[in-house]
């Protein structure tokens, strides 16, 4: 065994048709193929998904903590962005 | 042998090589190099154990003497299981593991392929489950093989070596005995020559691809089929059996 850690995947799991795969976790893996497969024996044991994405973390572009300020904060103040001054009609469901 | 009893005695067997290699893997839980693969074998195994609680059940109905899984599983003697002699066989270092795996995987795989095709209902529906599953362990194990092979020149000579001390236990799943035999007329059970044939180019097919050398066909080891076990066998039964046999009927 060599002391060299596997690459790190980030998984993400689709849980049913029509909704979108969300984060589940990280796992390591030496190729996409075994990442995959470990995907599959740790994040969908208990029937959690139909579908699986794995992306190698180090290839994922990522916001700077640092810079979060300027990233975010801008969009405190801009309440008009949300759409909250419309009546809701009655009986509408899923909003 | 009557097809009745041919019937039990096949189906009781299916359940012994489905529980020898769930425990056999059972004994490495905690013990494998990295934690993804570790999961991945525990379930591995739990699948094999849950297939055999199916089999040994089905043949407790069909024994009709009120023996359930457990009687099968923790209340026979080591001379009353029927595994391949393989399956038994300790396991190793890791590239030995995966390649007894996929040895009998290719082999597991294309059995339950056919017996969802059998005149047993019963039978045809829990393959249909396993087939699934084995599909999936075969997939997962052969990646791992040709890994190993097509790896460092040392995870070649090793998983090499793995192949041909195992291979002398492979003909012992093709070798048709009266079972077989009465299953195959009786049940349109499976074709062991034709699946062996198969067999055969699947893994002619890995080991090529994962650069190793397929051991030509010498003498072969048999008789777990029968019961004459190597003695591999009684230590693993001695530690499954543990418990049901110092605290009887225990349950928790």
């Amino acid at each position: 065994m060599s002391d060299k850690e596997w690459p790190l995947y980030e998984v993400f799991i689709r849980s049913k048709s029509g909704l979108s795969h969300r984060h589940a976790g990280s796992i390591h893996a030496a190729d996409d193929q075994m990442a995959l497969d470990a995907a599959r024996d740790t994040y969908t044991r208990r029937q959690e998904g139909v579908s699986i994405w794995v992306v190698r973390s180090s290839e994922i572009v990522a916001s700077d903590p640092a810079e979060s300020a300027a990233f975010f904060e801008p969009a405190e103040d801009k309440i008009y962005r949300h759409p909250t001054f419309y009546e809701m009609p009655e009986g509408v469901e899923n909003l | 042998m009557n097809d009745k009893q041919a019937l039990l005695a096949y189906v009781s067997r299916l359940g012994d090589n489905a529980l020898i290699l769930g425990q056999r893997m059972v004994e490495v839980v905690a013990g494998y190099p990295e934690l993804e693969e570790e999961l991945a074998n525990a379930n591995f195994a739990l699948d094999y154990i849950g297939q055999a609680r199916m089999f040994y059940a089905y043949a407790g109905e069909l024994e009709g003497k009120g023996r359930g899984e457990d009687d099968f599983a923790y209340l026979r003697e080591e001379n009353e299981f029927r595994n391949f002699l393989l399956i038994e066989q300790a396991n190793g270092h890791f590239g030995d593991s995966i390649t007894k795996l996929v040895l009998f995987d290719a082999f597991y795989l294309l059995l339950l392929e056919a017996l969802t095709q059998c005149g047993d209902l019963r039978i045809a529906e829990i393959a249909a489950r396993a087939e699934k599953e084995i599909r999936y362990h075969l997939r997962h194990n052969t990646q791992w093989l040709i890994r190993l092979g097509d790896g460092t020149d040392e995870s070649h000579e090793r998983v090499q070596a793995s192949i041909d001390n195992l291979w002398q236990y492979t003909g012992e799943m093709f070798a048709v005995d009266e079972t077989d035999e009465r299953f195959a007329n009786s049940f349109n059970g499976p074709d062991l020559d034709a699946i062996r044939t198969e067999w055969q180019a699947n893994i002619k097919a890995i080991l090529d691809e994962a650069t190793l050398r397929m051991p030509e066909d010498a003498w072969m080891a048999s008789g777990g089929k029968q019961g004459r076990h190597t003695e591999q066998l009684g230590y693993l039964i001695a530690e499954m059996q543990y418990l049901q046999r110092t605290y009887p009927g225990a349950n928790w």
